[in-house]
C-alpha cells in the first residue's frame, strides 16, 4: 500500500460536541496524487487539513500521513509536510526573502539547498525580494506562501483554499503551478469552493456539513449523474426559469451560466416535446433545448438535492 | 424593460489617484433603474476603489459621478441613505441574533418602529428562518447568512444595492437561490451593482463591465460581448481582456 494520507472514521466536533465539523470520514490519498476537497464554507475542509497537519486532535478515529500516526507521530509529520493555510500566515513585516529564509531555517535547510524546488515560482517573486510581505498583492502573497510551504521539500503538500478570492486568470496560473509540482512526485491535497477547479484534480471528495457526498475521479463523479441533464435557453432567461419551474414534469432546474439546466421526471422524446410545447404556449421564444453533459457543479447540486429530500429545485 | 430608462448611476471620466498611482482611470458609464449590472475585473483592476467612490466612501480625484441623483462630491452622506451594501467579508453582526440584526439595520436606515416590526416578520417568514429568529448569526450556515445579509441590505427599499462578491464560498445550490433573490429585487425596481469571481454569474447580469488597469475595457450585454469577442463564454472574454493587464494585483 502506498497511501500518502489515510483517514479512518475520523470525527471532530467543536464547542464540546455541539458543532459537528467532520463526521466519521474515511478515505485514503495515494502517493503522488492530486486530491481535491470540494465544498462550500463549513463543509469541514479546513478541519481535515488541521487534523492531518497535527494542529488539532480528532475526537474519534485515526489517521496517517506517509505512514505516521497523526496523534503519536506529530513531530515527524510536521517535518515532512508543507501547509498553506487559508488565511495568509506569513510574517507581514518581514521581506519576501526574509520570510523564505525564516521558514528554511526552521526546517533546518537553506534557500540555496532547495532552490530547485521553488525556482519556478520564486522566479516570479525575486524582483520583489526586498519588499515586505504585507505590501505584496494577493497573487504574490499566494506565491510566497506556496514557496514557504515548499522550501523544505515536503512529501505532502496541504493547500487550504489557495484560490479563494483570486480572479480567474491567477487561479489558472496557480493550478498550472500545482500540475508542475505534481509532476515532481509531491502528493497534494487541495481544497476549493470553486467547482470548476475540481476537474483539475486526479480525484475529488465532494463535501458538505462534515460529510463526503461522493468521492471518485471527476470523470466518474460526472458519469454517476443519475438522470439526463438538459440545457435550455431563450430570449428572456428569467421568465424562462419561472416557466420551467411551473412545469409539473420538472425534477430539478436552475440557472447555469448562459443556460438553464434541468432534468425531467419522465425522460424521453414525448416529455421533451411536452415541455417545449408548454414553454411555447407561455410565450417563451427563441428556445434552444439540448441534452448536456453535467459539470461537477451539477453533480454537487444533485447530491445536495438527495440529501435535502430534493426540495431545492422545486422550491419556488 | 420598456423604453423610458431612468438612469440611477452616471459617471463621467471618474478618476481616483493615490499619489502617482491611478487606481481608477477616467471611467464613464450609466446604469439604469432595475438593471443587474455586473462589475468585473481581475484583483487590483480598480473595482473596489470605484465602488467606494460610488457609495460615497471615497472622494474622487476628478471626474463626475451621480448616484441615485446625488452628486458624490457634495452629498456623500445622502448617497448612503439611498443605497444598500453587502460584501462577502462583512455583512452582519455575528454576535447579534437574526432578529437583532434586522432590527439594527432597519433602525439605522431610519424605518419607524411599526415598519421595523412588520419588516422583521416579513423577512423571517420569507427566508424561512422562523425557528432561527433568536439564533446568533455566527451559528447560521454561510449561505443563510448571505441571504439574510442581502435582505437586510435592501430592508429600506434603496434605489441601488451594491454587492461585493456576495456569493464567495457559498454552496452552489444556495448561490442559485441567492440569484433568485437578486432577480426579485431587480423586478421590484432595485438596481443591482454586483462584483463576482464566479463568471457563470456574469451571464445572469443584464449588462457587464470589465475593468483592466483602472479602465473600462468592455461594457455590454453578456450576449453582445461574446459576439464581439467571437467566443462562447464570458470566461474567455475575461481571459482575453485580463491578459492585457500590465499592473500587478494590489
Amino acid at each position: 500500500m502506498s497511501a500518502a494520507i489515510t483517514l479512518d472514521h475520523i470525527t471532530k466536533t467543536y464547542n464540546k460536541g455541539a458543532t459537528m465539523a467532520v463526521d466519521d470520514i474515511s478515505f485514503a490519498v495515494e502517493k503522488g496524487e492530486l486530491f481535491g476537497l470540494i465544498g462550500p464554507d463549513g463543509a469541514g475542509k479546513t478541519t481535515i487539513f488541521r487534523l492531518l497537519t497535527t494542529l488539532l486532535l480528532p475526537d474519534k478515529g485515526t489517521g496517517t500521513v506517509v505512514g505516521n500516526d497523526i496523534v503519536k507521530d506529530y513531530h515527524k509529520i510536521r517535518g515532512i509536510v508543507g501547509y498553506m493555510p487559508g488565511r495568509f500566515s506569513l510574517y507581514q513585516d518581514l521581506t519576501v526573502e526574509e520570510n523564505l529564509k525564516f521558514f528554511a531555517t526552521v526546517f533546518g535547510t537553506t534557500i540555496e539547498e532547495n532552490y530547485d524546488q521553488i525556482k519556478d515560482i520564486y522566479g516570479m517573486l525575486e524582483p520583489f525580494k526586498n519588499r515586505r510581505a504585507g505590501k505584496l498583492s494577493g497573487g504574490m502573497k499566494q506565491k510566497l506562501a506556496l514557496c514557504c510551504a515548499l522550501i523544505h521539500k515536503p512529501e505532502v503538500l496541504f493547500l487550504d483554499e489557495p484560490t479563494t478570492g483570486v480572479d480567474v486568470v491567477s487561479r489558472k496560473e496557480f493550478w498550472e503551478m500545482l500540475k508542475r509540482l505534481k509532476a515532481q512526485g509531491i502528493t497534494i491535497m487541495v481544497s476549493t469552493s470553486y467547482m470548476d477547479e475540481a476537474t483539475l484534480c486526479d480525484r475529488i471528495a465532494l463535501m458538505i456539513e462534515g460529510k463526503i457526498l461522493s468521492m471518485d475521479t471527476p470523470a466518474n463523479v460526472i458519469k454517476a449523474y443519475p438522470e439526463k441533464l438538459y440545457a435550455i435557453k431563450s430570449s428572456n432567461m428569467h421568465g424562462l426559469l419561472k416557466d420551467v419551474r411551473a412545469n409539473e414534469d420538472i425534477l430539478t432546474c436552475y440557472a447555469a451560466g448562459e443556460y438553464i439546466h434541468l432534468s425531467l421526471k419522465h425522460e424521453g422524446k414525448e416529455s421533451e416535446a411536452q415541455l417545449l410545447n408548454f414553454l411555447q404556449e407561455r410565450g417563451d421564444t427563441d428556445l434552444i433545448f439540448k441534452e448536456t453533459i453535467p459539470t461537477v457543479e451539477d453533480c454537487f447540486i444533485r447530491l445536495l438535492g438527495n440529501k435535502d429530500g430534493n426540495k431545492e429545485g422545486n422550491r419556488n | 424593460m420598456g423604453t423610458k430608462k431612468e438612469t440611477v448611476i452616471r459617471t463621467k471620466e471618474l478618476t481616483k489617484k493615490f499619489g502617482d498611482f491611478i487606481a481608477v482611470d477616467k471611467i464613464s458609464f450609466e446604469v439604469h433603474k432595475g438593471e443587474i449590472f455586473g462589475f468585473l475585473g481581475a484583483n487590483g483592476a480598480g473595482k473596489t476603489t470605484a465602488m467606494r467612490m460610488l457609495c460615497g466612501l471615497s472622494r474622487p480625484t476628478s471626474g463626475e459621478a451621480e448616484v441615485a441623483g446625488i452628486d458624490v462630491y457634495h452629498n456623500p452622506e445622502d448617497i448612503k441613505k439611498n443605497i444598500g451594501y453587502m460584501s462577502q467579508k462583512f455583512s452582519l453582526y455575528e454576535d447579534l441574533t437574526v432578529l437583532e440584526n434586522i432590527k439594527f439595520y432597519a433602525g439605522i436606515y431610519g424605518l419607524t418602529d411599526k415598519q421595523i416590526k412588520d419588516k422583521s416578520e416579513e423577512l423571517i417568514t420569507k427566508l424561512d428562518l422562523q425557528s432561527q429568529a433568536n439564533t446568533l448569526v455566527s451559528l447560521l450556515p454561510l449561505g443563510w447568512r448571505q441571504k439574510l445579509a442581502f435582505s437586510v441590505a435592501i430592508v429600506h427599499q434603496p434605489k441601488i444595492v451594491f454587492l461585493d462578491e456576495p456569493t464567495g464560498g457559498v454552496d452552489p445550490s444556495t448561490r442559485k437561490q441567492f440569484w433568485d433573490m437578486i432577480y426579485d429585487a431587480s423586478e421590484r425596481g432595485i438596481t443591482i451593482f454586483v462584483t463576482t469571481h464566479y463568471l457563470d454569474e456574469a451571464e445572469y447580469c443584464d449588462r457587464i463591465c470589465i475593468m483592466v488597469d483602472g479602465k473600462i475595457k468592455a461594457l455590454d450585454t453578456p450576449y453582445q460581448l461574446k459576439q464581439n469577442f467571437k467566443v462562447d463564454n464570458i470566461t474567455e472574454v475575461f481571459y482575453q481582456l485580463a491578459r492585457t493587464a500590465k499592473r500587478g494585483d494590489d
